[in-house]
């Protein structure tokens, strides 16, 4: 009946030294569609593939504003990802209030840690199923930190996570060094060609299923999805071209 | 506890139960003056009692309750080492609430406030009194130097901003300090000047005004 004796709560160890049910949770995120964030010395982007349950369905969304300053891309349990939205937009509007100031990303990613970590170190509760991508801009310039089911939020030049997201890390880590001082349409383009390499041979990334964002030192937070995405797939389509005939 | 010895206590508690809270200031400091000139900003303050950069006058309990608070929070703000502590404009922001809610609990912190500094290369200087009202402007006075010094800033510092010298910007301030020493009858003639500018903060040890009593020769009714 159960796969082992040491799964049966978040906050029992394996003799092994492991927590299965936070192990599980990150299964989850592996299951959501695929998300990609990478930054420049001026900004941060997001991009995400969307799912649609079946034909007649709308596509789910992955992609939310915090704050002016700030977004997050998802994968994983859209329903937990929700609390965890509202939790952030909650936290960097208080800040705003008290403080004059937008809160910064780091600061905020402490608050979101301490949260979810909490699930963990108590029994009868679930670590959230969810993995997230935050990117923001604060005093110290724009920033992409990773956000996992285990509580645990490191910062990235670039990132990727959900199914197939390997692949996405591959093509990042061959190319990330270039990021630093690229402009927002590059670096977007970069992004979409991360996140193609993580979708099946028979799908591709239209104008339905493309979700972009991004944020800079000078610029709001701003997401991209539907018909104003085709300026960019088709930028990442000619791009990709002039890459074969090289 | 037993009520009664929880009245004798509490002497705000009053016959039918209900709190009464300050309405009568006391050990209050008097005025606080404040400028922006061409290299930053300079306050100066009488040393009844005061404080500067955050300047205060008012009650002083209430003040030291307010300073004891701030700083709480800027040790919160080292303690996350970010690099990222919050600036003049936030602790402006804070301190109006800080006001406001106890005026909302109509228990008000009882000060008027001057807060000066640096933030993000900008020049600030702004206001906030026992009811959070905030107002930022050139040159700002608090207590009778409302009354007394703000015509004589007005006239010399107020539209000269960018162009003030730091000599001429503590002259003003001195000749300011002066008058209210001659005209108001709870200040005294040691002041203690402070200035921000892109070095740092700077604040002077208290010194003593020079003064002309001669005049009093010839007020009828004056000594013996």
């Amino acid at each position: 009946m159960f796969r082992n004796q040491y799964d049966n709560d978040s906050t029992t160890w394996s003799p092994q030294g492991r927590i299965f049910q936070i192990e599980y949770a990150t299964e989850a995120v592996k299951q959501g569609s695929a998300v990609v964030g990478l930054r420049s010395k001026t900004h941060a982007v997001l991009v995400a593939v969307k799912r649609s349950p079946n034909e007649l369905a709308s596509y789910q969304k992955k992609i939310i504003k915090v704050d002016k300053h700030m977004g997050i891309a998802i994968a994983g349990l859209t329903s937990d990802a929700r609390v965890l939205s509202n939790f952030l937009r909650n936290q960097t509007m208080n800040y705003r209030v008290k403080f004059d100031r937008q809160m910064p990303i780091g600061r905020a990613m402490n608050t979101l840690a301490t949260k979810a970590h909490a699930n963990t170190i108590r029994y009868g509760g679930r670590p959230y199923g969810v993995g997230l991508l935050v990117i923001g801009v604060d005093s110290k310039g724009p920033h992409l930190f990773e956000f996992s089911p285990s509580a645990i939020t490191p910062e990235y030049y670039a990132y990727s996570i959900g199914s197939r997201s390997q692949t996405a890390r591959t093509y990042l880590e061959r190319s990330f060094k270039d990021f630093e001082n690229l402009g927002i349409d590059d670096l977007i383009i970069h992004g979409l060609k991360a996140l193609k390499d993580t979708l099946p041979q028979e799908k591709q990334l239209d104008n339905l299923n493309t979700s972009i964002s991004f944020v800079g030192v000078d610029t709001d937070f701003c997401m991209i999805d539907g018909p104003d995405t085709q300026k960019y797939l088709d930028m990442l389509e000619s791009s990709v071209d002039a890459m074969e005939t090289e | 506890m037993n009520s009664s010895i929880l009245k004798t206590q509490l002497e705000s508690v009053t016959e039918n139960g209900t709190y009464k809270h300050t309405v009568q200031p006391i050990v209050t400091g008097s005025s606080v003056l404040a400028l922006k000139y061409k290299d930053g900003v300079m306050l100066a303050a009488d040393c009844l009692a005061s404080r500067t950069i955050l300047a205060g006058s008012g009650e002083l309990s209430d003040f030291q309750h307010v300073q004891t608070t701030l700083k709480g929070v800027m040790l919160e703000e080292h303690v996350f080492d970010d690099d990222q502590e919050i600036g003049t404009k936030s602790i402006y922001k804070l301190l109006s609430n800080i006001m406001y809610n106890r005026r909302s609990k109509i228990d008000p912190l009882w000060n008027k406030f001057i807060v000066a500094g640096i933030d993000e290369g900008e020049h600030f200087l702004g206001f906030v009194d026992l009811y959070g009202t905030t107002y930022k402007a050139n040159v700002l006075a608090t207590g009778f130097g409302a009354h007394i010094a703000i015509p004589i800033l007005r006239k010399y510092a107020e539209q000269k901003s960018d162009v003030l010298t730091e000599a001429e910007a503590s002259e003003i301030l001195d000749m300011c300090m002066r008058v209210l020493y001659y005209r108001d009858a709870r200040s005294f003639n040691k002041v203690q000047k402070a200035k921000i500018t892109n070095e740092g903060i700077d604040i002077t040890a208290p010194y003593s005004l020079s003064t002309n009593w001669d005049f009093a020769e010839s007020i009828i009714g004056y000594g013996a």
